[in-house]
């Protein structure tokens, strides 16, 4: 479970000034569905993540993630995340096995937890035929795999992708949508940000559209239909954020 | 805090550090050559000039003198000097070092010292070329010799004893132990290398667990699991500070072994010999442990400072631009140490860097100031610590971690 209550980052940049990124966001994410974050480029879907996995703290209002304060708790909260974005990379000189042990370690596993937990997520990922080689050799799919293995270690309750497709081949995206699916399967909280329509369409229970800081429509594919009286997810969107979208889109 | 995390991370940074040429480069490699190196060209170099100038006899060219047959015929007899022909162009021989000194005799020198009327002889060498030097030793001690033969022939031509003219002889004599005489050449730059091998063997370890992380995407997936950050980072320094202190015991090591194979290799007296000259420094091992023991704290502060200042970085060059200048801000206090005339006190003892600086050379040459050392070491452990305050405080802002 997430709960976002009136959210807000406000960064200060020597030459462009203060920049709302996130602002006053509220929106609430349940077990067992995706929620998405629709937006284009520097619309603040990076901030708001990287607000509910700890990495930043907010200017202003809270949420809770898994029952705990990001505010209070992070630690907690990071405990109960899986965080995968595209610039969460590995350590190149580390093997998979010594990287899934290393976050499983840091998560408060016995080492025979580790152990487990590297043999159950091997078998499940298809990681065993390099499981012991260092990551730098390995291709985007064998880096994707390690990296979705890094996230599962600690088995958290909520799940946050931010644009986990970008840059990927068609296959290893596929691999990524699938995998997300099945988190929900699980009962997973989760929530995925991305610019690309069609993910939304494929993936999403939930829609959030954020433009310019501010969640500007909210819904399930079918409500945004029926509220926008369009059936495309890019219409919706075009009409959800108004005539200056469509320079941002 | 929590002790099991910081050594999870660390056990991490160093399995990664190891795996890593740059770091292994900069930890181990350098430290490891850069004793042996820097004695092999200074023991070579040094001793090649000694043995060369000292063997060589000084080639001399006398001007003048034609009516003076009596001291031509003394210089031509010194087996120690090697007269050559007179020529025009002796100045510009001596600029180019073909001729060691020219000595200029006065016109009617002989004759003037049989009626016993002063004379003045001139000596024209090339200040501070070391064979010119000697060559003008060589001709003093002659010129010396020359006059005090004719004050006694005059003494006892009058009838009056020679000691006329030497009431008393004044002899010198060494009697510090041959630590202290090497400890003052060149001992105080020992330490002096330990401190910067501690900055450098550190460098790039602080500059690949930060900055590199950044560049490399890796801070932000360390920083999305629930380790705390104060964890993370003391996990970090103590990996840096395990690069600092290796690249210093490393460097030490490869010392004794210089040293012992140096001594096997050229043979114990003339290794003496070499230290008496001053090429090789004889050094207290006792206060080389205790040099050791005062790098400590200063491995410490320079791990600390060395992590913030990358932590503040984007990217590894971008890193390296900070940190590389700062080498300096070690150099010149240390060679505020080197230089004579500075000594420590309790002012002094207060400087960071200088300060070890100073009592190091006092400690290779056995010179034990305890009271100088507890302010030394507590003043610098109370900067490392603030330091390393300071960094963990870096650590948890997040406009250092994610700067754009
Ligand atoms: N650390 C930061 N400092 C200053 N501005 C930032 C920082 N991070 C993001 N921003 C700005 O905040 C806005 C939102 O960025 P971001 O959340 O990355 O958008 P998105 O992920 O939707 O592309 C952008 O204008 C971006 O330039
Ligand atoms: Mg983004």
């Amino acid at each position: 479970m997430i709960e976002a209550r009136n959210l807000t980052k406000v960064f200060r940049d020597k030459k462009r000034g203060e920049i709302r990124a996130v602002d006053d966001v509220s929106f609430t994410c349940r077990p067992g569905r995706i929620y998405g974050l629709l937006g284009a480029n520097g619309a603040g879907k990076t901030t708001t993540l990287r607000l509910l996995a700890t990495l930043l703290r907010p200017t202003a209002g809270g949420a809770t993630v898994a029952g705990f304060d990001i505010v209070a708790e992070p630690e907690r909260v990071r405990a109960s995340v899986g965080f995968l974005a595209t610039s969460t990379a590995l350590y190149g000189r580390l093997t998979a096995r010594e990287t899934i042990a290393y976050f499983g370690r840091l998560n408060g596993l016995s080492d025979a937890a580790v152990a487990a937990r590297v043999a159950r997520l091997a078998d499940e990922l298809d990681l065993h035929e390099f499981l012991d080689r260092r990551v730098e050799k390995f291709s985007t799919g064998m880096k994707q795999k390690t990296s979705i293995a890094r996230t599962l270690v600690h088995d958290p309750a909520v799940l946050i992708f931010d644009e986990p497709t970008i840059g990927l081949d068609v296959m290893t995206a596929r691999n990524i949508v699938r995998f997300v699916r099945d988190c929900r399967t699980r009962g997973k909280t989760v929530i995925y940000s991305t610019h690309v329509m069609s993910e939304v369409e494929k993936l999403c229970d939930l829609v959030g559209i954020i433009h310019h800081g501010r969640l500007v429509a909210e819904g399930s594919l079918a409500e945004l239909g029926e509220r926008y009286g369009v059936q495309d997810m890019e219409e919706i969107f075009i009409r959800a954020v108004g005539a200056d979208g469509e320079e941002a889109a | 805090m929590n002790g099991q995390n910081i050594l999870t991370v660390y056990g991490k940074e160093l399995r990664d550090s190891l795996r890593d040429r740059r770091t292994l480069i900069s930890m181990i490699v350098i430290p490891m050559l850069m004793i042996p190196g820097i004695m092999a060209v200074a023991v070579g170099v040094s001793t090649k000039m000694i043995n060369k100038a000292r063997g060589e006899v000084p080639t001399v060219m006398v001007l003048g003198g034609d009516d003076s047959p009596v001291l031509r015929a003394a210089l031509a007899a010194d087996p120690k000097l090697h007269l050559v022909r007179t020529a025009a162009n002796w100045r510009q021989q001596i600029s180019d070092k073909q001729l060691r000194a020219a000595v200029e005799i006065p016109a009617g020198f002989d004759a003037a010292l049989d009626r016993g009327t002063p004379a003045e002889v001139k000596i024209y060498n090339y200040d501070g070329e070391l064979r010119s030097g000697f060559a003008v030793g060589e001709l003093r001690n002659f010129l010396n010799d020359y006059r005090e033969k004719t004050v006694t022939t005059r003494l006892v031509g009058r009838g009056l004893p020679a000691a006329l003219v030497k009431p008393f002889e004044v002899k010198t004599q060494n009697v510090a132990p041959p630590e202290k005489v090497g400890g003052n050449m060149i001992g105080g730059l020992i330490p002096y290398l330990f401190i910067l091998l501690c900055y450098t063997g550190a460098m790039y370890s602080a500059m690949d667990l930060t900055a590199g992380e950044k560049e490399r995407g890796t801070m932000e997936t360390i920083l999305c699991s629930p380790v705390a950050r104060t964890d993370l980072v003391l996990g970090k320094f103590l990996m840096v500070l395990t690069a600092s202190l290796t690249a210093a015991l490393i460097s030490m090591i490869s010392m004794g072994i210089t040293f012992v194979v140096g001594g096997i290799l050229m043979g114990a007296p003339r290794m003496t010999a070499a230290a008496k000259a001053g090429p090789l420094p004889m050094l207290d091992p006792a206060g080389l442990l205790l040099v050791l023991a005062m790098v400590l704290p200063v491995a410490v502060l320079f791990s600390a400072v060395l992590l913030a200042v990358s932590l503040f970085a984007k990217s590894i060059k971008e890193a390296s631009s900070y940190v590389s200048p700062m080498i300096i801000l070690i150099i010149i206090p240390a060679m505020m140490g080197l230089m004579p005339g500075v000594e420590l006190n309790a002012r002094l003892a207060l400087v960071p860097i200088l300060n070890i600086a100073l009592v190091s050379k006092e400690l290779v040459s056995g010179v034990f100031h305890w009271q100088y050392l507890a302010l030394i070491f507590g003043s610098t452990c109370i900067y490392a610590a603030a330091a390393l305050a300071f960094c963990v405080h870096l650590f948890n802002r997040e406009e250092v971690l994610f700067r754009t």
